[in-house]
């Protein structure tokens, strides 16, 4: 019989021991134009070891810009992007991915043709260290690796509650089960940073609380950095422990949530100068639907 | 004496109970092999016991084991374009070219030298993974160039192999034997010539059933070494490509090096494909595997995969049956169809273009049925008795 373990117990290689005050990520300048539009524009930060940060913006601000530099897509024209005192500005995203960022995307790229199971154990890839000639042959090394790395899946596939869909091919899937599939296969790749590109975009209330309820728990046993982009305030607000508001590419505001959602320049960047209309408290109390999202998830 | 005690009468244990719970998986392992049911064990068994004893049934003649043989070789070749296009997702119409690698390397290896051509006299143990590795080389040679176009334009750049294949094929006389082209090697394994009348253990024994037999053994190793390929990590590498490159690539696949590697590993299955057809041709010329007969011959084994089921390894063998068997099957049936005949009976349509037509058709209703091809017909069936009463 094999038993599920905790997540905690399957990803052993989630967080870092870095010295207190040095930032897992460091991101200076980063410029990055397609033509004469800015996507991102001299936008600096860094993310703490350990960390939820969030960020926020109008649409079009360069938030998933940024996710596409760190994960090896897009090649910034300045700046630079250190992880883990490693540059990775020019380097493959296959490259970068060893090195432990993984990421979701924001509309879901899964491999649609094959299971659920085949999807998580692709977020193995690269710990699957045998040769094809080996993986042709199936024996010994190679068949004994897929099988302690298909009991790793296991266990997140048990900790996300997808049971029922192990077998199925993920096209077929209804659209929050395929979100969590998403984040499955980039749990799966065991990374030290994970990037969230909106998690609970389109989602219902009760598949958002629950999104945060497998946010909040994969931070609790994993201790693993994240980097979360998401248009519902109620979630940011809640979860993240810093966050940042960019605007047409430029940062307008770096802060604790609460320090954020007063900044006048966030308020006039969502919500335009003046005085009259909806707050940006309001919005954060109507996307949340009168609960609290972290209340509920525990 | 005792009186006979009265039998105590066991209950019945149900059939189920013995046999266990066969579908009830204990470790992955069980749950990950090949065979993991009992029906799946039991027909591949059968199956393969079936082709096994088929050239000794007293009905197969030798003509039609010829056939077969070429089905079971076609089906080497449309494994290898499976692995290329169907799991990896790069269309290639340059599959003859690599089949004429394999062949004309065969040829080469294997046959004694002759007028304009040379030859080396080795034995097929060397010559048949030889052709296969040459094919390889020359697949990966051209893989980094192919892997940075895709669709179209990736098929029309294979397509260019072909007919640079039948320049090269025509021109290199030492090698191919030039316009005329050459003989078959001599398949000789040990001293033992695989393709001529032999006795073993006295009895008599056709070339045929000889050359068979191996060529069964051959697919069904190459079959099993493609399906784990297919289960393991570089098979879903393949997938992954085929399915969202840019993703793949982010969960840590190396897109070019995965594409070259599945280029590779198809021109391999080409190579040894195009090395065992030179037998059963006897005579192997640039006209086989070059220009427009190389684009048809490319085609052929597109529709294999499509017809047998994209991205199956099973389903690249139903569909190599099909393509043989099928013109084999017209040529009979039209003795029996009255506006139908051979070539220059002087009928309405000769089998030839009756050939043409019913593949241009399959295809096409393949491609618009049932894009999984026969392989998704079989699940059909399969699911519907699973079901079965009910409709889902």
């Amino acid at each position: 019989m094999v038993m599920i373990r905790p997540l905690s117990e399957a990803l052993t290689d989630t967080s870092v021991d870095l010295p207190e005050g040095k930032p897992l990520l460091e991101i200076t300048d980063l410029a990055l134009r397609f033509g004469g539009t800015r996507a991102i524009d001299g936008v600096s930060f860094d993310v703490k070891n350990g960390e939820l940060f969030s960020i926020i913006g109008p649409n079009g601000a360069g938030k998933t810009s940024i996710f596409n530099v760190l994960s090896g897509v897009y090649r910034p024209q300045a700046g630079s992007v250190r992880f883990l005192d490693r540059s990775l500005l020019g380097m493959r995203p296959d490259a970068i991915a060893k090195l432990g960022i993984s990421r979701m995307f924001q509309n879901i790229e899964l491999f649609d043709n094959l299971t659920v199971l085949d999807n998580l154990m692709l977020g193995r890839h690269q710990h699957l260290d045998y040769g094809m000639l080996s993986g042709m042959a199936w024996v010994g090394k190679a068949k004994r690796i897929e099988l302690t790395n298909r009991r790793i899946v296991e266990d997140i596939i048990d900790f996300l509650e997808i049971e029922a869909h192990r077998k199925f091919p993920v096209g077929m899937l209804p659209y929050g089960i395929k979100k969590r599939v998403e984040l499955g296969r980039a749990l799966a790749m065991e990374p030290k940073l994970l990037l969230l590109d909106e998690p609970v975009a389109g989602m219902n209330v009760e598949e958002t609380e629950d999104m945060a309820r497998f946010i909040l728990d994969i931070r609790a046993e994993l201790d693993l950095t994240m980097i979360m982009v998401e248009h519902d305030m109620g979630l940011v607000m809640d979860l993240a422990d810093r966050v940042m508001v960019l605007d047409f590419g430029k940062r307008i505001s770096l802060g604790e949530p609460e320090e954020v959602q007063n900044d006048p320049a966030v308020i006039a960047a969502y919500l335009g100068e003046g005085d009259e209309g909806p707050t940006l408290e309001d919005e954060i109390a109507e996307s949340k639907g009168g609960q609290d999202v972290e209340e509920a998830a525990t | 004496m005792s009186a006979p005690t009265t039998q105590q009468v066991e209950p019945r244990t149900p059939r189920r109970t013995l046999r266990g719970r066969p579908e009830l998986y204990t470790d992955y392992a069980k749950d990950q092999a090949l065979l993991n049911t009992p029906a799946k064990r039991f027909w591949t068994g059968l199956l393969l016991l079936a082709a096994l004893v088929l050239p000794w049934m007293p009905f197969a003649t030798r003509a039609w084991i010829g056939n077969l043989t070429v089905v079971l070789i076609y089906a080497i070749g449309g494994i290898g374009l499976n692995l290329v296009t169907g799991f990896a997702g790069q269309v290639s119409l340059g599959h003859a070219f690599f089949v004429g690698v394999g062949a004309f390397s065969a040829a080469f290896l294997g046959g004694s030298p002759g007028r304009a051509a040379g030859g080396l006299e080795l034995e097929m143990w060397v010559w048949l993974p030889l052709s296969g590795l040459i094919a390889m080389v020359i697949g990966l040679a051209v893989a980094p160039l192919a892997a940075r176009v895709r669709g179209l334009y990736l098929a029309i750049l294979t397509l260019g192999l072909v007919f640079l294949g039948e320049h090269i094929f025509r021109e290199w006389e030492f090698i191919t034997g030039g316009f005329i082209g050459r003989s078959a090697p001599d398949p000789i394994v040990g001293g033992f010539n695989l393709y001529q009348r032999q006795e073993i253990f006295g009895v008599d024994v056709t070339r045929e059933a000889i050359y068979y037999t191996f060529c069964l053994v051959i697919l069904v190793v190459m079959a099993l070494l493609a399906r784990n390929l297919a289960r393991s990590g570089s098979g879903r590498a393949f997938a992954a490509v085929r399915d969202r490159d840019i993703a793949a690539e982010v969960m840590g696949v190396p897109l070019l090096r995965t594409k070259v590697v599945a280029f590779g590993v198809s021109s391999f299955y080409a190579g040894v494909c195009g090395a065992l057809l030179t037998i059963p041709f006897g005579q192997i010329t640039p006209e086989n595997f070059g220009g427009l007969a190389g684009l048809l011959l490319s085609v052929e084994f597109l529709a294999v995969i499509l017809i047998g089921g994209v991205a199956t390894i099973s389903g690249s063998i139903i569909g190599a049956a099909f393509v043989v068997l099928l013109p084999r099957v017209v040529e009979i049936a039209s003795q029996y169809i009255p506006f139908v005949g051979g070539q220059g009976s002087g009928a309405f349509l000769t089998v030839f273009q009756v050939n043409g037509i019913l593949f241009g058709a399959l295809i096409v209703a393949f491609l618009v049925l049932e894009p999984r091809g026969l392989f998704g017909l079989w699940l059909r069936v399969r699911n519907y008795w699973k079901a079965w009463p009910f409709s889902y």
